[in-house]
C-alpha cells in the first residue's frame, strides 16, 4: 500500500481477514449474505470450513456471532453498518456487548458514500448508537494501513468492537511506518490556529482542507481520531489548549459521533470554542459518493469555512 | 429410589428453591419458572456432562436459558448441581448478587449464556453447535425456549439456520404452557400448528407432557441420539405447576408470593425442604 493510493478501508478489512485466517485457527468469520460487497468472501474462499453467510438475517447473524464466542472461537461478522449497528442493536447490546464477548463487528458501507443505495442504507447515526453501548469499543480507520492495523490488534485482544468501514475508495494517507496505537490517536500535521479533529474517511480531506489553511496563513493541526471509544481525551485537550478552538469532522450525524464526543470530553477537559462539520441531522439520499460529501456540507471547502468560523471564535 | 423418583425428589425440591427465592425477592417470574421445572431437572441430573468443579470446562454440554426470565429454575438447578452453595440462593435480584433478575455468564458459575432479552437464545445455541462441530467435539447444546417467544421472528432465523447446517448436536425444548405475560397464547398470538413448524423448518418434533419425568427422559434421549437434523422436543406444560393458585394463571407470570401464599405454595409442592 502505497500513500495516496485509493483503496477503499471493506477492501483492506477484507484483505487482512484472509491474512488472520492463515495464522489464528480460532478465527471464524460470518456474514449476513453481502460477502461479496463486505469482502469477507476472500476469507471464505480460503477458509470454507471457518465461513457461515446466515442469509439475511442480521439479528440470527449477531447471536451466532455470540454463541461461537462463547466457546472461545475469536469471530469477526460483517454487514452493512445500518444493519449492524440498526437491525441487530439489540443483539449486540444484550447478546455480545453485556457479557463482553469477543465478537468483532466490522461494519462496511458506512455513511453517505454508500451512494447510490440511497438513506435506506446509508448509516449516519451508528457512531452514536455504538459509541453509548457499554463494554464496546468503536473504531473508525482513516484509511487501509490503519484498516489493517485494526483489524490484527482486534484479533489480539480479547472483547467486543465495532469496526466501521466504507465502500468508496479513499486515499492512503500513512506511511509504512505507521503504528496505530489502541485508544490513541494520531497527531498527522500540527499547527497553532486551529485543530481539526477528524475520523474515517474524511481525514483525508481534512488534510486537504489543511494544506489550503495554510495558504491563507492559518496553520491547522489535523487529529486522526480513529478510536471513538475510549476517546483520546488528554490528546485531544491538549491540542484544544495549544490552538484555542477545534473544527470536527465526520461522514456521520454531528448529534452522537465524532463531533458530539469531542464536545463532551472538551466540555469537561478543555473548554474551547467547537465547530462540527457533519450531517445536520438529516437522512442521506441517492447520489455519487463525492456528490453527497458536497451536498451534506461534507466538502474541504466547508471544512475550510468551519475552520475560519471556529478561529473567529477565539478572538 | 429408582431413577425417576429421585429425579422427582429433585424436582420438588427446585420448585420450593424458586418459590422461596421468588418470595425473597419480592419479584420475578414464578410461573414459567415452575412450568420447566422437570425439563431442567432431567437436563442436570440426568443428561447433561457436567463438571461443577470445572464450570469452564471446554467439553461440558452447554445450557442456554433463552426465556431468562426463569433464571429462578436454572439458578435453582445449578445450586442443587453443586456449582455454587444452596444458601447463595437467597440473594436473588439483589444489589451485588451474582444472581441477577436474568442470567449473566460473567457473575454465575454455571451459566452457559447471558439472556433475558427474548428470542435470541437459540442463535447463540447454534453458534455454539457450531462452535462443537469446528472443535471435534461430541458436546451436545440444549436450548431452553418459552413459548411466547417464539411469537419473535429471530428464534425462526435461528430455527432455518440450525437446520441448514444439519446440527444434530443442537436440542431446542418448548415449555409450551400456553400462558404469557399478558394472557392465553392462543389469545394473543397464536404459535400453533408448533410441531409442524418445526418440522417445516427442517426440525424433528416429539410432543410429550412435560411433567412427566420419564417421557422427558425418553424424549431427551431420542433427541440426543438424532443425527444429521436439529431435534426439538414440545413440552406440554403447566404455568405455574405444582402450586395450585398460580397453576394456568397468567397473573402469577411475573408476581411474587407473600408470605402467606408462600407457606399454602411450599405446603402444595410438599417435600421438607431445606
Amino acid at each position: 500500500m502505497n500513500q495516496g493510493e485509493l483503496i477503499a478501508t471493506r477492501d483492506a478489512y477484507g484483505r487482512a481477514l484472509a491474512g488472520l485466517g492463515g495464522e489464528l485457527q480460532d478465527v471464524v468469520v460470518l456474514d449476513a449474505d453481502l460477502s461479496s460487497t463486505t469482502r469477507t468472501a476472500t476469507f471464505a474462499a480460503s477458509y470454507p470450513e471457518r465461513f457461515f453467510n446466515v442469509g439475511v438475517a442480521e439479528q440470527n447473524l449477531l447471536g451466532i456471532a455470540a454463541g461461537l464466542a462463547a466457546s472461545g472461537k475469536t469471530v469477526f461478522c460483517s454487514t452493512f453498518a445500518v444493519f449492524a449497528s440498526g437491525r441487530a442493536f439489540d443483539q449486540l447490546r444484550n447478546t455480545i456487548a453485556y457479557p463482553g464477548l469477543n465478537v468483532k463487528v466490522c461494519a462496511s458501507h458506512a455513511g453517505l458514500t454508500v451512494g447510490e443505495d440511497g438513506a435506506s442504507h446509508q448509516s449516519v447515526e451508528d457512531i452514536a448508537l455504538m459509541r453509548a453501548v457499554p463494554n464496546l469499543t468503536v473504531l473508525v480507520p482513516a484509511d487501509a494501513v490503519e484498516t489493517a492495523q485494526m483489524v490484527r490488534a482486534a484479533a489480539a485482544a480479547p472483547g467486543p468492537v465495532y469496526i466501521r468501514l466504507g465502500r468508496a475508495p479513499v486515499p492512503v494517507i500513512h506511511g509504512p511506518d505507521y503504528r496505530w496505537a489502541p485508544g490513541k490517536l494520531s497527531t498527522l500535521r500540527s499547527g497553532k490556529d486551529v485543530t481539526i479533529a477528524a475520523c474515517g474517511v474524511m481525514v483525508a480531506r481534512a488534510l486537504q482542507a489543511a494544506d489550503l489553511l495554510a495558504g491563507e496563513g492559518i496553520e491547522a493541526t489535523v487529529l486522526n481520531v480513529s478510536s471513538l471509544k475510549p476517546l483520546d481525551t488528554g490528546a485531544l485537550a491538549a491540542a484544544a489548549g495549544a490552538t484555542g478552538c477545534v473544527v470536527t469532522v465526520e461522514e456521520h450525524s454531528v448529534l452522537g459521533g465524532l463531533g458530539g464526543a469531542v464536545c463532551e470530553a472538551l466540555a469537561e477537559a478543555k473548554p474551547v470554542p467547537v465547530v462540527r462539520v457533519g450531517i445536520q441531522d438529516r437522512f442521506g439520499q441517492s447520489g455519487q459518493a463525492a456528490e453527497l460529501l458536497e451536498a451534506y456540507g461534507l466538502g474541504v471547502s466547508d471544512i475550510v469555512a468551519a475552520c475560519r468560523l471556529a478561529k473567529a471564535r477565539t478572538t | 429410589m429408582t431413577r425417576i423418583s429421585e429425579l422427582t425428589v429433585r424436582a420438588q425440591r427446585i420448585r420450593r428453591h424458586i418459590l422461596r427465592m421468588i418470595a425473597g425477592a419480592g419479584s420475578g417470574h414464578p410461573g414459567g419458572s415452575l412450568s420447566s421445572v422437570e425439563l431442567v431437572a432431567a437436563l442436570y441430573f440426568a443428561v447433561m456432562r457436567l463438571d461443577p468443579e470445572r464450570p469452564g470446562w471446554p467439553d461440558r454440554d452447554r445450557f442456554v436459558l433463552s426465556k431468562g426470565h426463569a433464571a429462578p429454575v436454572l439458578y435453582a438447578a445449578l445450586a442443587e448441581r453443586g456449582f455454587f452453595p444452596v444458601e447463595e440462593l437467597a440473594s436473588l435480584r439483589r444489589f451485588g448478587s451474582r444472581l441477577q433478575g436474568h442470567p449473566d455468564m460473567t457473575k454465575t458459575p454455571g451459566v452457559d449464556a447471558s439472556t433475558g432479552s427474548l428470542g435470541q437464545g437459540l442463535s447463540i445455541a447454534v453458534g455454539m453447535a457450531l462452535a462443537a462441530r469446528l472443535d471435534g467435539s461430541s458436546r451436545k447444546v440444549y436450548c431452553l425456549l418459552g413459548d411466547g417467544e417464539l411469537q419473535e421472528g429471530q428464534i425462526w432465523e435461528a430455527a432455518m439456520a440450525a437446520a441448514h447446517y444439519g446440527l444434530g448436536n443442537l436440542i431446542a425444548c418448548v415449555d409450551y404452557n400456553g400462558v404469557q405475560l399478558d394472557g392465553p397464547l392462543a389469545q394473543i398470538m397464536s404459535i400453533q400448528p408448533l410441531a409442524a413448524k418445526w418440522q417445516a423448518f427442517g426440525w424433528r418434533a416429539q410432543e410429550i407432557d412435560g411433567h412427566d419425568m420419564a417421557a422427558v427422559l425418553a424424549a431427551l434421549e431420542e433427541a440426543r441420539t438424532t443425527h444429521g437434523s436439529p431435534s426439538v422436543i414440545i413440552a406440554r406444560t403447566v404455568k405455574g405447576k405444582g402450586v395450585s393458585f398460580m397453576e394456568g394463571s397468567h397473573k402469577w407470570h411475573g408476581a411474587a408470593p407473600d408470605r402467606a401464599q408462600l407457606a399454602q405454595a411450599l405446603a402444595e409442592v410438599g417435600g421438607d425442604g431445606e
